[in-house]
């Protein structure tokens, strides 16, 4: 039963690999990106795309994450429920209307939308770094501090190593988010491959679409095959061995 | 003030365009509950599948909204349907498959065995004890899936309305085309209102599913 099912899906990935081949001939996908006048172009927009997700990502990220440290310290923990319900909230936001509110308020271009892309993409960072730390065995941080650990080590070698695969989690949904979001920059006049997808939509023609949704798509199967090598790299051995 | 001046004015269309909203998100649950539910289920039964299968529904998630739609377009247009509520609803109800999947699963793996057993030593058969005592422990955790899939299919949802769709995307497109702020504020704020609404709404529902005795238990460990 299961060997049959195995090799029925084995049928149907190699048909869909066919097919999409057949798809990229026919719709002159493959004569689109072998044209040396539109190569560059594609290549151009791939990049903005690419920098826009970089830089946003990298605010994103250090933004979050120490938001997050910062709301399980202490003296700011008792404020921390209200920011996990206020992060809840704003998560449900849909992504266009983040765009949206951003062009409106901060005009049209690059810099909005990478500001829109930051706000949404620090929340599941911040939600998830707050929640990993504040999963971290309490007996871990004790046995720290018996060692004699000021606090600044605790949280650098005892609850960040511990916190960092949720961290990582929350990074990749974030990742994911975001690249998909940026395809979507185009409408506050950002640039990025969604300018490909969209133009092609309204003028119907596939190649030019098909030319914007397959790196955009690839783009983030990557992102999600690399933050999950990026766990093997940050996370510590002895975690992973215990999962 | 004048975002809410243009939403009183359009009141009517804001009606509409909410509706038709709703009507896609629900369409798509619809037909993606049960697809969704009896998946998870089934990979309960069949245990090499599950990791297959989440994989599966797990990289669909990881395809972006606009290029998902984009990629849909040239198959559908075959049958002439490339544009249009039709491909909102297909692609609305496969981003849903990861939550409803992922939910069920792990909410029926995670009904305790020793349950299980004490089913099993009623006499109950593999239906009765899925009906009867599964499900029914199960059905909170799968709501909130359902949850988490409402919520994103809203905001998909909005995006749809460039391939024509219609929804309330359609006052973020044509206000952004027409340079319109309060048209492009008030799109923004009602698609919000409504994924904030439907939030809180099915965790009420999820708060009603969950039955009592698992709410007694649950006070008496606290």
């Amino acid at each position: 039963m299961t060997k049959l099912l195995i090799k029925l899906y084995r049928v149907i990935l190699a048909v869909t690999i066919l097919a999409l081949g057949v798809v990229a001939e026919r719709t002159g996908l493959m004569e689109l990106l072998s044209d040396p006048y539109e190569y560059p172009v594609i290549m151009e927009l791939f990049i903005q795309h690419l920098y826009m997700v970089t830089v946003s990502m990298l605010f994103a990220t250090v933004i979050g994450v120490t938001a997050g440290i910062l709301l399980t310290r202490k003296r700011l923990r008792r404020y921390a429920g209200i920011c996990m319900y206020i992060i809840g909230l704003g998560q449900t936001i849909p992504s266009l209307a983040v765009l949206a509110l951003a062009m409106s308020f901060l005009g049209i271009g690059t810099k909005p939308a990478i500001f829109a892309l930051t706000i949404y993409s620090i929340l599941p960072i911040a939600r998830n770094t707050l929640a990993g730390i504040t999963a971290v065995p309490p007996e871990l941080i004790d046995a720290g501090k018996g060692m004699g650990m000021p606090p600044i080590r605790i949280l650098m070698e005892v609850e960040i190593p511990n916190a960092m695969t949720v961290i990582l989690t929350g990074f990749r949904v974030a990742l994911i988010i975001n690249i998909g979001t940026a395809a979507l920059a185009y409408v506050i006049g950002a640039g990025g491959l969604g300018d490909l997808i969209f133009t092609g939509i309204s003028l119907m023609q596939t190649d030019k679409l098909l030319a914007g949704a397959i790196p955009v798509t690839l783009l983030a199967l990557f992102a999600d095959f690399l933050s999950e090598l990026m766990g093997l790299l940050l996370v510590s051995k002895g975690l992973r061995l215990s999962d | 003030m004048s975002t809410l001046r243009f939403m009183v004015d359009n009141f009517e269309e804001v009606l509409y365009l909410s509706w038709e909203h709703i009507w896609i998100v629900g369409i798509a649950l619809l037909i993606a509950t049960p697809i969704g539910v009896v998946l998870g289920i089934v990979i309960t039964k069949y245990e090499q599948s599950a990791s297959r299968v989440l994989n599966g529904a797990n990289i669909l998630m990881t395809i972006p909204s606009i290029a998902l739609f984009g990629l849909m377009l040239p198959v559908l247009a075959i049958v002439n349907m490339g544009l249009g509520k039709v491909p909102a609803v297909i692609a609305l109800v496969l981003y849903s498959q990861l939550p409803i999947i992922r939910n069920t699963y792990t909410a029926i793996k995670n009904v305790p065995p020793s349950l299980v057993d004490a089913g099993r030593g009623m006499g109950m058969g593999k239906w009765k004890l899925l009906r009867e005592l599964e499900i029914p422990l199960a059905t909170p955790v799968i709501i909130a899936g359902l949850r988490t899939a409402a919520v994103m299919n809203i905001g998909i949802a909005a995006i749809a309305t460039y391939i024509g769709a219609g929804g309330l995307g359609v006052y973020i497109q044509q206000g952004i085309a027409r340079v319109y702020p309060e048209m492009i504020v008030s799109g923004a704020i009602l698609v919000s209102l409504l994924a904030i609404i439907v939030d809180g709404g099915m965790a009420l529902l999820e708060r009603l599913a969950t039955p009592e005795g698992i709410k007694v238990q649950r006070k008496l460990s606290r």
